[in-house]
């Protein structure tokens, strides 16, 4: 404040300013957004992972996950051995005109068969063409991107940490148990050392 | 025979660049509003950076049905459009370009002329307003006639210094005994002029007897079509002829610090542009004023700084002479 007029020629210096930036307009259709890594754009099935468990459907909010399943035998794997029963996917959909994209779905996927997608061009002119199928879905993997590098000072992984503290704990072990023979081959040789020095001492007293 | 050729030529020039100026002010108001408001403006049309936007309006608007309201005075509605529009035609004719001869008309009272013609301009928004039997466009009407009386005088009064100085009211002869200190001495003035100019305009921050947001848009709100696209045509020819007047009368028009001969209507063509540019920074920058806010700054900040003007040029004028 001050001046009279110096709050006019702010305003157009703010605007001369702006003019002079680069605009923020996004020019879609010709250029593809950037988007961040952990983009939610569509739900991407990996079905080899998928044991058909059903969590995924069991915990959507919106009931949006549709699965189909029918049950295998498999022949023993050594001759005399027992048949196993295995569980084969018939039919993965997710409607997306009923999903709110909260990936409840892919959080509680114990065998990584979900996955976030940035893809966001599935737009379709009728509500019933918007049930993608497992094809599609599995399509949609090829569009995950890597994981993003883990922030600076960021904790480790739960599989990392955890094959970190097994073999923390194993060298550690194994450092205490090389120790204690150390210690214990000392303290033998010791003992055998130690006597006549004593009696040395003894006579010279 | 070569008489009537040279008025010909003159009189396509004249309309050429009336046709092709205002269109160029508008297009140059979407990219720099853009750019200032941090987006891109028009990309499509015509290819490159949607150069071609105005024209695309153009062919939209002239496909427009043109509507007349039921109660509305039909003869002078549809008149309204031409009675805004032409007269800035007419101020064209009468701006000197260059040195000599560079002119559509030179007139005697050129001053005298190019101001009261410009009055005419506003009578269309009037007209428009009164004949619309609508009642935001009849408060838009009265809004502008008000905004008429309140900035026709100081723009007068401005003018009148710079007529005193020069001891001529032809705008040829004003740049004939044009001098660089004139600048200075008559700055205070020309700020006067150039503000009053948008006011008559009805640009923003001045925009309120158009005000979308209380009155859709005032005078205009009943128009469409061809006749809405000659009602926003005037209003950037209004730019186009504010800014040349301007350049005229307060910055030496052709007058440069160099090749004043052959280059002058390029410097005219420079002050001209820089001056829309000007016109386009403030609507981007300003807010609206409030129409009391608008009356109060006419009368008791415009009228008494052009009068300071007058009193300024009469004394130095006795002074030198």
């Amino acid at each position: 404040m001050g001046i009279p007029g110096s709050g006019l020629a702010k305003g157009l210096a703010v605007t001369l300013r702006t003019m002079t930036k680069r605009t923020v307009t996004e020019q879609y259709p010709d250029v593809q957004p950037e988007l961040p890594s952990r983009t939610r754009g569509v739900i991407g099935l990996f079905e080899e992972n998928c044991t058909v468990c059903m969590l995924c459907a069991r915990e959507c909010p919106d009931w949006c996950i549709y699965i189909d399943s029918h049950k295998e035998t498999v022949p023993p794997a050594a001759p005399g051995g027992r048949e196993r029963s295995r569980n084969v996917l018939d039919r993965f959909a997710i409607d997306f005109s009923l999903c709110m994209y909260c990936g409840i779905c892919i959080e509680v996927c114990p065998f990584d068969a979900l996955f976030w997608s940035p893809e966001f061009e599935y737009a379709e002119t009728d509500i019933h063409e918007l049930t993608h199928e497992r094809d599609k879905l599995r399509e949609w993997m090829w569009t995950v991107p890597e994981p993003p590098p883990l922030d600076p000072g960021a904790e480790q992984p739960k599989e990392i940490a955890a094959a970190q503290k097994a073999a923390d704990k194993l060298a550690a072990q194994q450092a205490k148990e090389a120790e204690e023979a150390a210690a214990a081959q000392q303290a033998e040789s010791g003992q055998a050392g130690e006597a006549p020095q004593a009696k040395d001492a003894g006579e010279e007293a | 025979m070569s008489d009537t050729l040279a008025i010909v030529l003159r009189v396509l020039a004249v309309f050429v660049i009336f046709l092709v100026f205002p269109l160029v002010v508008g297009q140059t108001e979407h990219k720099v509003m853009a750019h200032m408001q941090g987006r891109l403006g028009p990309m499509y049309a015509g290819g490159f950076h949607g150069w071609a936007q105005l024209v695309a309006d153009g062919v939209k608007f002239a496909q427009k049905e043109d509507i007349v309201p039921a109660g509305a005075d039909r003869r002078i509605f549809q008149l309204a459009p031409a009675v805004a529009l032409l007269p800035y035609l007419l101020v064209l004719i009468a701006i000197p370009v260059g040195p000599g001869n560079a002119v559509g008309q030179a007139l005697d009272a050129g001053v005298f002329f190019v101001l009261a013609v410009m009055g005419v301009g506003v009578l269309g928004s009037l007209m428009a307003g009164w004949a619309s039997a609508n009642k935001f466009s009849l408060l838009g009407g009265l809004r502008t006639a008000a905004q008429l009386l309140a900035y026709e005088l100081p723009m007068l009064l401005a003018a009148a210094s710079v007529a005193m100085a020069a001891g001529t009211l032809s705008l040829p002869g004003i740049l004939d005994a044009f001098q660089w200190w004139w600048v200075p001495w008559q700055i205070v003035g020309g700020l006067v002029f150039f503000t009053a100019g948008l006011a008559e305009l009805q640009r923003p921050p001045f925009d309120m007897p158009v005000a979308d947001s209380e009155i859709i848009f005032g005078a205009y709100t009943e128009y469409t079509g061809l006749r809405f696209a000659l009602f926003l045509l005037a209003e950037y020819a209004g730019i186009v002829v504010l800014c040349a007047l301007t350049a005229v009368l307060f910055l030496g028009g052709w007058h440069g610090p160099f090749g004043a001969d052959g280059l002058g209507w390029l410097w005219m063509l420079l002050k001209t542009v820089v001056l829309a540019f000007g016109v386009i920074w403030l609507r981007v920058s300003y807010p609206r004023l409030r129409e009391d806010q608008l009356q109060k700054l006419a009368w008791t900040c415009l009228i008494p700084l052009a009068l300071a003007q007058i009193a300024l040029t009469g004394v130095i004028k006795v002074v030198i002479s």
